[in-house]
């Protein structure tokens, strides 16, 4: 068994009295992909938030490759190699989509105002690197080169969900959170999207880490290693798909959307 | 440039009998050297060149290395994939090697990959990537003759380990073991073709039955190449971009037989969907291309000017007036007066030349169009923003090309006058012959056919065309496609077809009226712009079904009927039109890969429909199946409008 990448402790989150997250603990484990499933308001993007550091929880703790993160900043999760998508886009949608891109990396920029200015030597060969990184792995990797110098706004909504993932990718990642990366995709881009996730995550040059929210059974079953679901705040239960599919308590969770639990666009 | 000019930097080559496509690569590899870029692709957002050295030693690589997998003279080489490089240095390799070098169109269906593979007793298979891996696998059990499958794009083969698959890179790292252990090999092998070996087997699209198999020999496609370039000469340091399918001989045409005795730099576009902007970067100073593509490019520039201001608008018409006026006086061989010479320079200045940037065709010599029929309207249209746009008439058989117009003989509804080397001849039922060094050998495994299409070295087109007064080929239509009107008349469908596809609001339509009472016609919208046209109107739909049978698209499509009727016998007018509830697609054998419509096959399949418009039904009521590329089979239910086409003149 791989070494743990990531470790929630017993993690609580509440807003004004209303628990939104009590005793969750799970272990991700370095080069799978996890998901955590669960009903609308189950709290699965607070779990992202509280992972990512948009919220900070009550109680508990996250520890990410050893370290205890839980009072971290978001921007020092991230340079540690901790990205992510969101659920409803956040581009900048007048920038286009190279500037988005770069815009990820720039946490990987090591040098400062001066030397950029002057833009010499160490400087300039570092610019190189960067946008040789961009061009070959990231924008090769997601085809979108006849995207490039598209204003990002301007982009149908596929497109833009495929350029979040390149600039959650252009910090280059240990971990990714992919927070329901094919909502409001068409079948031909849900494929498309599966396909990536699974490059970066098998892709010896990423070996990415996920942790997915989805509510595409089809898709978390067919991909995940590991299934976590949970219904008001609370774990109900943790597994292999197949296991977790087939949890008593997770189909309650579902009743009433026993269903959709088995809805698969495929 | 004048003329002279080019005949300092373009030396012609003399073409004998030993003379051979591979010979002729050693030789110009051998001139140009590292000095010369041969070929550029765009990779990583960079241009990236590739030097006439670096062509020679990666051919030299792959052609050894193809030996050594056991390729003999003689073995047949499929390639299917996107172009790049890679794509044509296989090619070379094939016929270095003595083999034959087969293309697939990319977007091929299982079947047809199964047939050609088959039928042409290929042995190796060179892939792009995965998807392409992917229908070779698929059937090769019903291939026994194929070997090894090739690939060179390795994303998404990660898992794949089949002891047929190589990739592109292990062929050129066996060819270099070869030619360390046996050195001088590669060109043994090359000095051992001859020029009346085969070296392409190039299938035909066949708009009526299976696709055969048409076999080119290097003198065919040196002589094709040589008289072309006798018209028209490019120079060395001309750019030509490559993004139109290998398996249309036009790209043979240009990428192989003119750009290897040339010696232009070819370029390959990033991707598929890039290649519009890749153009626009190079700006190519010549391009073949179907007139589909054409089309594309007008259908753009209309939208582009719906959608722009009050006063661009205005700009826009006027400068094109004055461009239409230019065209039309230089189209009847008229002097241009100077007052007429000067409005051009302005419009030039405002509008052609801005046109001509954005669409990529700021440095066009020469822009061929050839394979099916284009509409006068999309030829005025591009002599008035000053692209030099001549008609080529040939056909596969002929190697490319046999026609062409000259730069200051242009009918745009003739296809010119034969290339030198070339005879045209008209037989008594207005077939269209021709003859040249450049005439295939024959169909592939089928004599018979071979026997109907070759005669006596002359090539039977099975076209039907005349000569006019000055001595241009006219290309009427195919023989079995012409239309015999109520009053006896003979008509040509595809001429009524291109004419219509000018309005940027129709994709496609087919025309009957053979030995009907009267014409009509099934059209097919073009998604975006009517798209585009019922958002801008506040009109709702969800699909092309539903777009295509809303009342007002109906009224919309019927003005460009009309506005075709007006210059029509009274015969020929379209009565009756119907929209079709999908486009015409090469998935489901409605276009052949190259997008020419196959007729037979369409009238058959919407007879219903066709019935209908020759009925008083107003409402048709249809079920039928649709063919995605993988396969999949959906059922659309869906009623038909059928409508009259009003008076002429009447809004």
């Amino acid at each position: 068994m791989s070494e743990v990448i990531l470790e929630a402790q017993n993690v609580f989150l509440s807003f004004h009295g209303v628990a939104a997250l009590t005793n969750v603990s799970f272990k991700v484990r370095k080069g799978e992909i996890f998901s955590i499933i669960g009903p609308n308001g189950a709290g699965k993007t607070c779990m992202m938030n509280c992972i990512n550091g948009l919220y900070h929880p009550k109680k508990g703790s996250l520890i990410f490759k050893g370290t205890a993160i839980t009072k971290f900043s978001p921007h020092k999760r991230a340079e540690m190699g901790l990205s992510r998508t969101f659920q409803k886009i956040e581009l900048f949608r007048g920038m286009t989509v190279l500037d988005n891109i770069r815009l990820g990396r720039h946490l990987r920029l090591k040098s400062g105002i001066l030397s950029s200015c002057i833009y010499w030597g160490k400087t300039s060969r570092e610019e190189i690197d960067n946008r040789r990184f961009i061009e070959e792995e990231i924008i090769d990797l997601l085809e979108i080169e006849a995207v490039r110098n598209e204003v990002t706004g301007m982009l149908p909504y596929g497109m833009q969900k495929r350029i979040e993932l390149a600039r959650a990718l252009a910090v280059q990642p240990e971990l990714i959170l992919l927070d329901e990366p094919l909502a409001g995709l068409n079948l031909e881009e849900v494929e498309d999207m599966a396909r990536f996730i699974i490059d970066i995550n098998e892709d010896e040059r990423w070996n990415v880490t996920c942790v997915l929210v989805e509510h595409d059974m089809g898709v978390v079953m067919d991909l995940s290693d590991r299934v976590m679901a949970l219904n008001f705040g609370v774990k109900i239960a943790e597994g292999i798909p197949s296991e977790v599919q087939e949890n008593p308590e997770v189909i309650k969770a579902y009743l009433g959307e026993v269903e959709d639990l088995y809805v698969s666009r495929r | 440039m004048s003329a002279a000019d080019k005949q300092r930097t373009f030396s012609e080559i003399s073409i004998t009998k030993d003379l051979t496509l591979p010979k002729l690569l050693v030789r110009q590899c051998h001139k140009f050297g590292a000095g010369k870029v041969a070929m550029r692709e765009k990779e990583y957002g960079i241009w990236l060149p590739v030097t006439w050295q670096q062509y020679l030693e990666n051919v030299k690589q792959i052609t050894l290395g193809l030996v050594s997998l056991g390729m003999v003279p003689g073995d047949k080489v499929i390639m299917i994939g996107d172009n790049r490089p890679e794509a044509l240095w296989t090619e070379m390799a094939a016929m270095c090697g003595g083999g034959i070098g087969v293309w697939l169109f990319q977007d091929c269906l299982m079947d047809e990959v199964k047939y050609i593979v088959d039928h042409s007793d290929s042995k190796f298979y060179v892939a792009e990537g995965q998807e392409e891996v992917d229908k070779a696998l698929a059937i090769r059990d019903q291939c026994p003759r194929l070997e090894r499958i090739i690939w060179d794009d390795p994303k998404g083969l990660r898992h794949y380990d089949d002891p047929m698959l190589i990739s592109l890179e292990e062929v050129m790292k066996i060819g270099r073991e070869k030619e360390a252990h046996n050195p001088g090999l590669f060109d043994k092998l090359v000095v051992q073709g001859k020029g009346d070996d085969i070296c392409l087997l190039f299938y035909t699209s066949g708009t009526t039955s299976l696709p055969k198999g048409a076999l080119l020999t290097h003198y065919n496609m040196l002589t094709m190449g040589q008289n072309l370039m006798r018209v028209d000469p490019c120079t060395p340091s001309d750019d030509f971009v490559s993004y139109l399918p290998f398996a249309w001989i036009g790209e043979q045409m240009m990428s192989i037989s003119c750009g290897l005795q040339v010696g232009y730099t070819i370029n390959f576009p990033e991707e598929p969907e890039t290649a519009q902007q890749n153009v626009r970067e190079i700006g190519p100073h010549v391009m073949f291309a179907p007139p589909r593509l054409y089309e594309q490019f007008t259908r753009t520039v209309q939208v582009k000017h719906l959608d722009a201001t009050w006063l661009k608008r205005k700009i826009f018409d006027i400068c094109m007036k004055i461009g239409y006026h230019n065209a039309e006086l230089k189209f009847e061989k008229k002097p241009i007066p100077v007052h007429w010479k000067f409005l051009r320079s302005l419009a030039e200045i405002g509008l052609y030349s801005k046109i001509r940037d954005h669409l990529g065709l700021s440095n066009v010599r020469h822009a061929y169009t050839g394979g099916a029929a284009m509409g006068p309207d999309h030829f005025r249209f591009f002599h008035a923003i000053g692209v030099n746009l001549k008609q080529i008439y040939g056909q596969t058989e002929i190697a490319g090309i046999s026609v062409v117009h000259r730069d200051d003989d242009i009918k745009f509804d003739t296809v010119g006058t034969p290339i030198p080397e070339t005879e045209i001849r008209i037989t008594e039922d207005d077939e269209i012959l021709s003859k040249s060094p450049s005439v295939f050998v024959g169909y592939y495994k089928m004599h018979e056919e071979t026997v109907k299409t070759l005669k006596d070295g002359w090539l039977y087109s099975g076209d039907t065309g005349f000569i006019d007064e000055d001595g241009h080929l006219v290309v009427f239509d195919r023989t079995k496609d012409i239309m015999i009107l109520n009053d006896g008349r003979k008509f040509s469908p595809q001429f009524l077809e291109a004419r219509l596809k000018f309005s940027p609001y129709l994709k496609d339509a087919l025309i009957v009226g053979h030995q009907r009472p009267y014409v009509t016609a099934i059209l097919c919208i073009d998604y975006n712009t009517v798209g585009k046209w019922a958002e801008d109107h506040g009109i709702n739909y969800t699909s092309y079904t539903e777009l295509s049978q809303l009342p007002q698209v109906y009224d919309l499509v019927e003005g460009p009927l009309r506005e075709v009727n007006r210059s029509l016998p009274e015969s020929a007018k379209i009565l009756k039109f119907a929209n079709l509830y999908k486009e015409f697609d090469a998935d489901d054998d409605e276009l052949t890969r190259t997008r020419k419509i196959r007729r037979a096959f369409v009238e058959n399949r919407y007879k219903n429909i066709i019935d209908a418009l020759y009925s008083q039904i107003e409402i048709l009521h249809m079920e039928t199946n649709i063919t995605y590329e993988d396969g999949r089979v959906i059922e659309i239910k869906a009623d038909i409008r059928l409508q009259d086409v009003k008076e002429r003149g009447k809004k």
